[in-house]
């Protein structure tokens, strides 16, 4: 067995795997496909929007969907199916990236805590408590405020506030793990504690935390758009579902419902999505799963 | 009693649904039990034997059930009773102790409350008299200090003592039968010899008929009246346990009885079919220092006694010393730290006339004398990474240590390994829930020859190991030593698997060395109280012995 047919034995086997868990699991095969379209829409979006999301035509502005604005036009003539497409770049990048900063350095963290134990592990348990007594949307709009309503200070504040979470799921699912025998084992092989912490216990660690990682997608989507909805966040006119939503609101009582409806609903699916996707992925990660 | 049957098992068969369909892990089990008999259930991991005492209680998983054939308990069908029914029954009439009573027993009740539910939930408890209760059934089961025990917590309690506590409440509501599921397995061999005379005691006192269930035929031949060999699912022979022994008339009865150590046994008694181990000589100048020499070594924990006091002995380059001690006796900590995964607090330890002691612990995988010293451990199901292949655990220390790439030589070098441990290549892209507890244990021992060591730690590498598999490690641990040179320090509590492996032995008891020596000598001549009551606690698989059983004296 050369090792090229060995490394190509062991993809197939996980590609088998990945058929299997979706095919078991229906719901999750539903979550996959929705978060491959929205993947999808994220890319190549802006190349397929009928129109110009910027563009105001105040002529048609406020009309109902048609064949030719689909999900209709907004108070500035718009058409929202076009905004609608291009704002699932921003919102989805905002909000993988505070979800990615928050799992790299929450994992590192907690992980570090949980193997290490003692003072370190009670100082940032301590800090982790403080983080976690105030209001945790309140912390994230003050951060905003202070920093300026830019997307990379979003995506920090968004990240701040979903730290404690993974720090605190990093230490408890390592410190459980620390003095199992096949950490001693790399030990053994040569691994120094830092290379046990990152190589070894970390990788393991990490089935259980993709339902965090999932849950958390969407909470952070709600949450940028959270921010952009009170005006903290993504500015007009660049086109995000927070600022729609915020818009469309001022025009639902006189029954102009499509404004506030459509990213509503894109808002939704997304996170409705992303909240599914969670249990398939741990399994998928998990290597006892295979056969 | 009558002479029909207390319990009869006809024909029983149960499957489980899992992700390749359903596979059946029962076909077709018979068995019977009148009052007051002691039965053993022996057979290897996977045999069947625990799932059928599930079934009898009816309390398999929800993957499992029962597809045919009847249980009878006093001629009344109980496989197919109404749940409500069978809560009456279990716990009162037919009760059990499981494997592990730390895991078994509430974590947050106190022992009180815990006996006095059971007795509740079965009608059992007296108004007011639920303390006085509990306290006769502590002093049944001999604990000392009942009193005091009343009011602890199991974390506060020993393992033994734990067990005691179960065995409490299996007898609280004077069960007709209780199924003992390797009541002993995990327990020092003393407490294991105590636990099971309060068994067979309360048996006699109660006329209760057991069930005992274990992978230990010394145990079962020394505790029981009759005897069932099970296999794959099957009833392989039954029979009165003297006879049994004695004349075993299947051939994996026969197998199992030639795997288990007897008092006289050398390893190729133990695997008859594996091949001859031709030794290596290897020259050793006179003035070659030892392999290994451990000076005064000390270690504390911090608390009242230390873990490790004032411990030297030294090993033969390829020797192999053995390293006896029950749980707290300080024989894991001292070979920690001779694996420099741990510091000591004093003392020296030299490996081939060079202090390593000096380089701290936390340092020394960068050491060159890292790949020099390996380990393998106890469990082999804990031992393995579980998103490592074979190939990576066994890759792992090369990667790291020789710092090899993925490619031609690491593959060479991890085949290699393979081979020398007996692990069948196909094995090696297999995940660790994939493989079986030997295989495991061959993958552990690959990984630790990878790197080509001149020293290998054992600690306790065949405790979770079936003995046939057990017989086969311990062969093959010994072949490495013999033709590849390696030293070995075997650390376990059984005095006997250490007999045959090492020609020199050290007792360890609370840190300190009791005993050191040949093994020869110290078997023979024990010049300890302590390492005597270590020698007859082992329950040995001894056909002389079989004659007089215990369970029947007393």
């Amino acid at each position: 067995m050369s090792v090229v047919s060995f490394l190509s034995s062991r993809h197939a086997g996980i590609g088998r795997h990945v058929l299997y868990v979706l095919r078991s699991n229906p719901v999750t095969a539903v979550a996959a496909v929705g978060a491959a379209a929205l993947l999808f829409i994220a890319l190549f979006g802006p190349l397929m929007v009928p129109y110009d999301p910027l563009a105001s035509d105040v002529p048609i502005a406020l009309q109902a969907p048609s064949a030719e604005h689909w999900a209709g036009t907004d108070q500035l003539g718009r058409d929202i199916l076009s905004r609608l497409l291009w704002a699932t770049r921003l919102d989805l990048a905002i909000a993988l990236s505070a979800v990615g900063l928050s799992f790299a350095v929450g994992a590192v963290i907690g992980g570090f805590c949980g193997y290490v134990g003692g003072r370190l592990d009670r100082w940032v348990g301590r800090f982790v408590d403080v983080l976690m007594a105030f209001p945790l949307f309140v912390l994230a709009m003050a951060m905003v405020a202070a920093l300026g309503n830019r997307v990379e200070n979003i995506v920090v504040a968004t990240a701040v506030i979903n730290l404690p979470f993974y720090i605190r799921f990093a230490r408890a699912e390592v410190n459980v793990r620390r003095n199992a025998g096949w950490v001693e084992a790399s030990r053994a092989c040569g691994d120094s504690h830092l290379s046990v912490v990152l190589r070894v216990l970390l990788p393991n660690v990490l089935p259980a935390m993709a339902v965090q990682i999932s849950l958390n997608l969407g909470w952070a989507i709600l949450n940028a758009a959270g921010l952009s909805f009170i005006g903290l966040g993504v500015t007009p006119p660049t086109p995000e579902w927070g600022i729609m939503v915020a818009e469309g609101a001022r025009f639902i009582t006189t029954g102009k419902w499509w404004l506030v409806s459509f990213p509503g609903i894109g808002l939704m699916l997304t996170v409705l999505c992303f909240n599914l996707l969670g249990d398939g992925l741990r399994d998928i990660l998990d290597p006892n799963m295979r056969t | 009693m009558t002479d029909s049957p207390l319990l009869e098992v006809e024909k029983l068969q149960v499957a489980f649904s899992t992700r390749h369909g359903v596979v059946e892990a029962l076909h077709g089990v018979d068995l019977a039990l009148t009052a007051g008999e002691t039965l053993g259930v022996v057979g290897e991991s996977g045999s069947g034997k625990s799932v059928t005492s599930l079934a009898v209680m009816r309390l398999l998983d929800r993957a499992g059930r029962i597809t045919g054939g009847r249980v009878l308990f006093r001629s009344r069908d109980i496989s197919r009773a109404a749940p409500a029914d069978l809560r009456a029954l279990r716990g009162s009439v037919i009760s059990m102790i499981f494997q592990n009573p730390r895991a078994a027993l509430n974590p947050i009740r106190t022992v009180e409350q815990q006996i006095v539910d059971v007795l509740s939930a079965h009608g059992r408890l007296e108004a007011g008299a639920g303390r006085r209760q509990a306290l006769d059934l502590l002093r049944a089961v001999l604990i000392r200090d009942p009193e005091a025990r009343l009011s602890a917590y199991p974390h506060e309690l020993s393992g033994g003592m734990c067990q005691r506590i179960m065995i409490a409440m299996a007898i609280a509501c004077e069960p007709a039968l209780l199924i003992a599921d390797e009541p002993t397995t995990g327990l020092d061999v003393t407490t294991q010899q105590t636990v099971m005379e309060l068994l067979s005691r309360l048996q006699k006192e109660r006329g209760m008929a057991v069930i005992l269930i274990t992978h230990d035929l010394g145990l079962a031949a020394r505790w029981c009246n009759r005897i069932v060999v099970m296999e794959a699912g099957r009833v392989v022979e039954q029979g009165e346990t003297g006879a049994l022994f004695k004349e075993p008339a299947h051939a994996y009865t026969r197998r199992l009885v030639a795997a288990s150590p007897t008092r006289h046994s050398t390893l190729a008694d133990l695997a008859p079919d594996a091949p001859p181990v031709v030794p290596v000589r290897r020259e050793h100048k006179p003035g070659t220092p030892p392999l290994l020499e451990l000076v005064r070594i000390v270690k504390s924990f911090g608390g009242p006694s230390r873990a490790v006091d004032d411990v030297s002995f030294r090993i033969p380059p390829g020797g192999a010393l053995g390293l006896v001690g029950e749980s707290g006796s300080g024989k894991s900590t001292l070979s920690r730290m001779v694996c420099r995964l741990l510091d000591p607090d004093d003392g020296d330890i030299v490996f081939e006339g060079e202090s390593i002691a000096r380089v701290p612990a936390r340092e020394f995988h960068k050491s060159p004398r890292r790949g020099d010293i390996q380990i393998v451990f106890q469990d082999p199901n804990d031992s393995l990474n579980p998103r490592y292949t074979a190939f990576d655990s066994i890759a792992h220390p090369l990667r790291r240590l020789e710092k090899l790439r993925d490619g031609a030589v690491l593959a060479t070098r991890v085949r290699d390994a393979a081979n020398r441990a007996g692990l069948p290549l196909d094995l090696l892209e297999r995940f660790p829930h994939q493989l079986s507890g030997g295989q495991k244990a061959r993958v552990g021992i690959a990984r630790a020859i990878a790197p080509r060591p001149k020293l290998m730690i054992l600690d306790e590498p065949t405790a979770a190991l079936d003995v046939s598999v057990q017989a086969v490690i311990l062969q093959l641990l010994d072949r490495l030593r013999r033709e590849e040179g390696i030293g070995l320090l075997f650390v376990s509590h059984d005095l006997n698997v250490v007999r045959m492996l090492c020609e020199d032995l050290v007792v360890l008891r609370a840190g300190e060395i009791v005993e050191a020596g040949p093994s020869r000598d110290i078997f023979q001549k024990p010049q300890r109280a302590y390492t005597r009551a270590l020698l007859d606690a082992v329950p040995y698989f001894d056909p002389q012995r079989l004659m007089r059983p215990q369970a029947l004296s007393a």
